[in-house]
């Protein structure tokens, strides 16, 4: 379920990439937090409690919203923008 | 009004040397007073890498070391808490078939300490430390050695102290010390004027202050290891790592993060030191090679300490030679998290009984004075 | 008086930084604008990102259109006359030089004048479960409407205290979304007392009512003197259990929580660059000092906007420009004396009226010692306030770095960011100190996290 509603500018460009291995939709110009959010309810779980999260601050400044991809890499979702066959991964690598 | 306190033994310095030194003085019966400037264990004694390590020390260092590798094992029994200590392994790389030589050479050399180096190349390196990348061939593995969590460790020693009856007072700075008769006076400020029998230098990278006062001026100079820590990153590493030939260490603690060093940090002024932008990044580039894991990681935060390095890289460990009742322990170079505890120990020894079965000849705090 | 050798530079490229930069161009000179953003603004004037986003600005910004469009095109007019970095992060400040990263390299900038200009983020308290998924700053409820026209969920809660409550409320209402309530921290009682104050700014003050009536008219309950109890939900909010005024314990359902206390400074790198802090009642924080023309205790380092205290983007705007005044009459370049003048009245009017608004959205500080011992303080490192209080009450910590030393709170990837403000009325309270007791915690580099890569990624200075 989606966390995030969108309300305006829904005329951009689709963009496809993966959420967890699911093809998925954003537009052009979703931050990475807006394009997994409104595919999913959570950006990652803690590293700690293996909780959920969704960012919080959306301005750079909390570091709640790091995300992974399945290359390995780490990248802040709200400060990042989407691209064309991202791989992202939203569940915890600690547990699994 | 000036508070006056009367004691056995003051000690000057709260880190873990000094500490240690007054749990094992209290545990003995004596009375004692701890001045700590700043907070216990907030200097080089908390900040440090964390590394709880013999091996690759001097031999001549390896006697204390052992003792103190006791004391570590009794960590929860003396402090009450087991502060991350992790007995995880000590892993020193060899980068060449020299380096790999060297580590052969040093476990020979050491034979007897009770060490128990093994040295693992090849096929059986890889399968059991498969994180490490390429860039090694091989290591020498202190199996007992490991790394614990200095900012709770050295600040425990001071407080199981306290709780064992020691005066313990941070944020109070000595500015006099003299010798009246037989007893030496403390003084901080217009507050405070302790009086004891016995002084303990113990104040790390401004110890050479407490010597000079007393007519033992030493080559003591302050330097700072440069440190970093990344995010949380899944485990990939159970040992402690070193290379042959220094440059960079590692470990990863429980909760994942990877704490690397490496490098110097800058002074800010006499009592404070930041990381350095350079060493900041050639440690990071330096890691990432060492550890490919770290290819996708973020560093978190850098810091660094103040501490004390005397030229032969030993430190000064016993009585003074001006002025009895004196004893130094302070100098140690940038190693001196694992063998605190039995340095503590000693100098509780030597105040107690007046002698010790440690090996002290190689700390005298008169080997840098040119002989007249 | 000789040349600098480096090109002044300025951090931040919102109205405060804007500002400064037009003038020190206006004056003949280069500087360069380091921001972290793709696009200048900062967070107030924040544009959308480049790509097909055509809400106008009337819709982005409302009232403040104006004043945004204003500022954009500043920037835009001296474009070619600033070197500018966008999505450019400054990790450190060190030695009279900044270290930037961007697209994964780093760099350092030496400067022989900066002028901070770091902005601000929301300042907030803890409450049994406020890491869920859902619940997000006002500031950040606000990013997500303008920046990329998402709403945070579809029936919203907005708490806490300070001008952006209302505004974002207002604002979500206003873009088709269903407001759950508006839970505000302050007692009634003292809202209105300090209307009296606000009359000082007519406008902002019939921007709040406004925002208030509109609440009130489309049917939005508004509660007072509020405090939050908990979030409820399992993977995601599904609701806000409160306590009204009169302490009856009250649940709104919602799928989302919008959450802040008024706003708090971005002071790392003055911490850095050696700068002396006080203590601010008003912003009850440690800031750096500057004086009336934002000159740090720190000669060529230079503080404007919200970054070194909150007042605000109108006086961002005047504090940038004042600024760099500061500055170029430093270097010994002739200033004009009437706008010095103008710049120094109307900062001083803010000043005041800005006293009135902190009266009108108090600080809660009770809440701190309402915040239970397992509720989670630190979001990074997973730190509880029984963790914090233990080492106050046991003596181990009397001040905000050892508190860190020993329970991690404030050790993780924010640096303190989100959970400093809890530590410090935790331990004051405990011990019985002021707030101003327990000092703050020192900024470390990298200020903000760095990507290891980057120690094999340094670019030479261009």
């Amino acid at each position: 379920m989606a966390l995030l509603q969108r309300v305006a500018e829904q005329g951009r460009r689709v963009v496809r990439f993966t959420l967890d291995g699911r093809p998925v939709e954003a537009l052009e110009g979703d931050t990475i937090l807006t394009a997994m959010l409104t595919n999913g309810d959570r950006l990652r779980r803690t590293e700690f409690a293996d909780t959920p999260r969704a960012g919080f601050c959306m301005m750079g400044a909390c570091q709640d919203c790091w995300v992974r991809t399945e290359e390995g890499e780490r990248l802040r979702a709200c400060g990042t923008f989407i691209a064309d066959g991202m791989r992202l991964l939203s569940g915890g690598e600690w547990t699994s | 009004m000036r508070e006056r306190i009367d004691c056995d033994v003051a000690i000057v310095g709260g880190g873990i040397v000094g500490g240690s030194a007054a749990l094992f003085l209290r545990q003995a019966g004596l009375s004692v007073t701890l001045l700590e400037r700043d907070w216990c264990g907030a200097k080089a004694s908390g900040v440090n890498f964390g590394g709880v390590r013999r091996q690759g020390r001097p031999l001549e260092q390896l006697p204390l070391s052992q003792r103190a590798h006791a004391i570590w094992g009794r960590l929860p029994e003396l402090l009450g808490t087991d502060a991350e200590y992790i007995r995880s392994g000590h892993l020193k790389l060899a980068r060449s078939e020299p380096d790999l030589a060297s580590l052969i050479d040093y476990r020979e050399r050491t034979q007897g300490f009770g060490l128990g180096l093994e040295i693992i190349t090849g096929e059986e390196f890889r399968r059991r430390w498969p994180a490490l990348g390429d860039r090694a061939i091989g290591g020498s593995l202190c199996p007992e050695d490991g790394h614990a969590n200095p900012r709770l460790v050295s600040p425990a020693f001071a407080r199981a102290a306290a709780r064992l009856g020691a005066v313990v007072r941070e944020q109070t700075p000595v500015d006099r010390v003299e010798k009246d008769g037989d007893r030496f006076v403390l003084l901080s400020g217009d507050a405070l004027e302790v009086r004891a029998r016995v002084l303990l230098n113990t104040a790390g990278a401004w110890s050479w202050r407490v010597a000079e006062a007393f007519g033992e001026p030493v080559p003591l100079e302050s330097l700072h290891p440069n440190m970093a820590v990344t995010e949380p990153l899944p485990r990939f590493l159970d040992v402690n790592i070193g290379v042959e030939g220094g440059g960079v260490y590692g470990r990863q603690v429980p909760r994942g993060n990877m704490v690397v060093g490496g490098g110097r940090g800058f002074a800010l002024d006499a009592d404070r030191a930041r990381p350095q932008r350079d060493a900041v990044l050639t440690l990071m580039r330096d890691a990432a090679e060492l550890f490919p894991q770290l290819r996708h990681a973020h560093v978190i935060r850098c810091w660094t300490g103040v501490e004390g390095y005397t030229p032969d890289r030993n430190p000064i460990v016993g009585p003074s030679r001006t002025t009895p009742g004196l004893f130094h322990a302070f100098g140690f170079s940038g190693a001196g998290f694992q063998i605190g505890p039995g340095v503590g120990q000693t100098l509780a020894e030597l105040v107690t009984g007046g002698e010790t079965p440690m090996p002290l000849e190689p700390f005298r705090i008169d080997r840098f004075t040119p002989t007249a | 008086m000789s040349e600098p050798l480096f090109p002044p530079v300025i951090v931040g490229a919102g109205p405060a930084g804007i500002r400064a930069a037009e003038r020190l161009v206006a004056a003949g000179l280069r500087p360069v604008v380091v921001d972290e953003a793709a696009r200048w603004g900062g967070q107030i004037y924040r544009q959308p990102p480049d790509g097909g986003f055509t809400r106008p600005k009337t819709a982005l910004y409302g009232f403040e259109a104006g004043k945004a469009d204003a500022v954009h095109r500043a920037m835009a007019a001296i474009r070619d006359r600033v070197d500018y970095r966008p999505r450019t992060l400054v990790w450190n400040c060190e030695a009279g030089a900044l270290d930037l990263l961007s697209d994964g390299a780093s760099e350092t900038l030496p400067f022989s004048n900066l002028i901070l200009a770091t902005g601000a983020t929301d300042r907030v308290l803890p409450f049994p479960g406020w890491t869920l998924p859902g619940i997000f700053t006002l500031g950040g409820s606000q990013v997500a409407l303008k920046f990329q026209g998402c709403a945070v969920g579809r029936r919203v809660a907005f708490l806490g205290t300070g001008p952006l409550l209302y505004l974002v409320a207002y604002q979500y209402l206003k873009a088709g979304v269903e407001v759950a309530g508006v839970f505000d921290t302050t007692p009634f009682a003292a809202q209105a007392r300090a209307t009296a104050g606000m009359l000082r700014d007519p406008a902002t003050l019939a921007k709040g009512l406004l925002f208030v009536g509109w609440l009130r008219a489309h049917g939005v309950p508004i509660h007072n003197g509020v405090r939050p109890v908990r979030a409820e939900g399992a993977e995601r909010v599904d609701a806000l259990v409160w306590r009204d005024a009169r302490g009856h314990e009250r649940r709104t359902g919602c799928d989302a929580v919008a959450f802040g206390l008024g706003l708090r400074s971005e002071t790392q790198l003055a911490d850095l660059a050696g700068c002396r802090f006080r203590f601010d009642e008003a912003d009850r924080a440690w800031l750096p000092e500057r004086d009336g023309a934002g000159r740090s205790s720190v000669a060529g380092v230079y503080l404007a906007g919200d970054g070194s205290g909150i007042s605000g983007a109108d006086a961002a705007e005047l504090a940038g420009e004042r600024a760099a005044l500061a500055l170029l009459e430093d270097l010994g370049r002739p200033v004009e004396a009437a706008r010095v003048k103008e710049l120094d009245g109307r900062l001083a009017r803010i000043a005041a009226f800005r006293r009135s608004l902190s009266a009108a959205f108090p600080f809660p500080a009770d809440w701190a010692d309402a915040i239970a011992d397992d509720t989670m303080i630190c979001r990074c490192e997973g730190i509880t306030a029984g963790a914090v209080r233990e080492v106050a009450r046991s003596g181990q910590a009397r001040e905000m770095n050892r508190a860190k030393a020993l329970t991690r709170a404030g050790m993780g990837r924010c640096q303190g960011r989100m959970c400093s403000a809890t530590t410090a009325e935790l331990l004051s309270r405990t011990l019985g100190t002021g707030p101003d007791g327990v000092g703050r915690l020192r900024a470390q580099p990298p200020i903000k996290p760095l990507p290891v890569s980057a120690g094999a990624e340094r670019r030479e200075v261009a």
